[in-house]
């Protein structure tokens, strides 16, 4: 009986405290590990972010030299310094002297797979978008994802007219001023963009002040240390 | 096993005879999911390359102070360190690939290849062949994850590493970047692979036959 007895001792199974040890500390040195990659990597992904949507807004807005972050709050459009960026921010555009050129506006819409986050700039002084760039997208590779790979596609909205929605048609098919030639095989995609601009337009339309009453330049956020940075 | 095996012969196994992917089926996730273009397919191998080589260390490492009873979770806190190591360095190193492959490199904590290699080999041999079976089965890996991607690319796109082959009057065949070309393209690359195995056995079999037949014809005239 005793012998029994010992045998059953010998073969026990750890006890549950030494199975919960072993978990925290590997949970613990993991966390460790993982805390460490987060903050060493931070600031590069932070940049890159950051770098991407200058680039962006550059390229959206032609002709652009500088820039600075508004946010629509209480009806006005207010500096915004910091370096967050939420839905009720858009960005203006000056040329060298200091005069306003335009916006470049932000739109996030649901694609064919996920969310499509579209900036695009527009001039207010005559109702034009001046480019359009996706900045966020999960579309088909190959397929949906020209929506920024097809040039042609890119190239329908520099300077379109923005009087009324625009609206996505098949390709070749574009008699209005306000059509966009759809890609062939990503027409989803390509109505998902033209419905995000028209959103993002209509919200902001009667946001953005009178031409001619647009925030002056404060910040001096320049294209040189837009790239350096 | 390990014992009359050499570590060259455990990596060597992983490539072709035991492939993860087309002899155990093995991490169909990202199989299928991420092999819509070469340049895709090669990143997520590299990855689980990583994942599975330093995770396959650890275990191996540490297998005498695991609980037989939490191995799992255990080998999981392990594999999901290393995965969010490899994604926040493709997220700050190459954001372009990064938005690429998107979910599936967090994903790669639930790739069965990587648990079944931890459990069946990384827990039960000493570190060396642990990390040489890594190599031979993530290396396996990413050559099935290459044949799909560049199949894929080829005939999807018409182009390899995006890289255009065959000129404009080529019209790509849309559906192999879609995921039923994957299932396509799995289904016909396995099918290959158990051909091209089963006519090796039948020919190995003829030459041991032969010799067999020579060996006793030898000794009848002997």
């Amino acid at each position: 009986m005793t012998n029994l007895k010992e045998i059953s001792i010998q073969v026990q199974e750890p006890g549950s405290q030494r199975l919960i040890i072993s978990m925290a500390v590997a949970g613990f040195i993991s966390g460790i590990i993982i805390i460490s990659i987060y903050m060493l990597t931070f600031n590069t992904i932070k940049e890159n972010k950051a770098r991407e949507l200058r680039e962006a807004v550059f390229k959206v807005l032609p002709d652009v030299s500088s820039m600075q972050k508004l946010h629509f709050v209480d009806n006005k459009l207010l500096l915004v310094k910091s370096d967050g960026m939420d839905d009720d921010m858009i960005f203006a555009g000056y040329d060298t002297k200091g005069q306003f050129i335009g916006y470049a506006i932000q739109g996030k819409g649901p694609g064919f797979q996920d969310t499509i986050h579209v900036l695009y700039g527009y001039l207010s002084s005559n109702r034009t978008i001046t480019g359009m760039e996706i900045l966020d997208s999960r579309e088909t590779p190959g397929l949906g994802d020209k929506i920024f790979k097809d040039m042609a596609f890119v190239g329908e909205f520099m300077g379109l007219p923005m009087t009324k929605d625009i609206k996505a048609v098949k390709k070749g098919t574009k008699s209005q001023d306000n059509e966009i030639d759809s890609i062939t095989g990503a027409t989803i995609s390509s109505k998902a963009v033209v419905r995000i601009i028209n959103k993002a337009f209509n919200i902001w339309s009667p946001r953005l002040p009178q031409p001619g009453n647009e925030p002056a330049l404060e910040i001096e956020e320049t294209k040189k240390e837009a790239n350096n940075g | 096993m390990a014992t009359d095996t050499t570590a060259y012969e455990e990596m060597i196994k992983g490539l072709w005879r035991d492939n993860p992917v087309f002899v155990q089926v093995l991490g169909m996730c990202p199989m299928l999911a991420v092999t819509n273009s070469a340049i895709n397919a090669v990143v997520m191998g590299v990855a689980t390359f990583f994942v599975l080589v330093g995770s396959s260390f650890l275990v191996s490492s540490f297998k005498q102070w695991i609980p037989k009873q939490v191995r799992i979770s255990l080998y999981i806190i392990i594999i999901a360190t290393f995965v969010t190591v490899v994604d926040y360095s493709l997220l700050a190193m190459l954001p372009a690939i990064h938005k690429e492959l998107g979910a599936f490199i967090p994903l790669i904590v639930a790739n069965c290849m990587i648990l079944g290699r931890q459990e069946a080999f990384a827990s039960k041999h000493n570190v060396k062949y642990a990390v040489m079976d890594a190599v031979g089965m993530s290396g396996g890996f990413m050559i099935a994850l290459f044949a799909l991607g560049s199949v894929r690319e080829i005939l999807g796109v018409g182009a390899l590493f995006g890289v255009d082959l065959f000129g404009s009057n080529f019209e790509p065949w849309v559906i192999m970047i879609l995921p039923p070309g994957g299932f396509l393209t799995l289904g016909l690359l396995l099918l290959f692979f158990n051909w091209f195995t089963e006519r090796r056995k039948q020919f190995l079999g003829k030459v041991a036959e032969a010799d067999r037949a020579a060996v006793l014809g030898v000794d009848k005239n002997g």
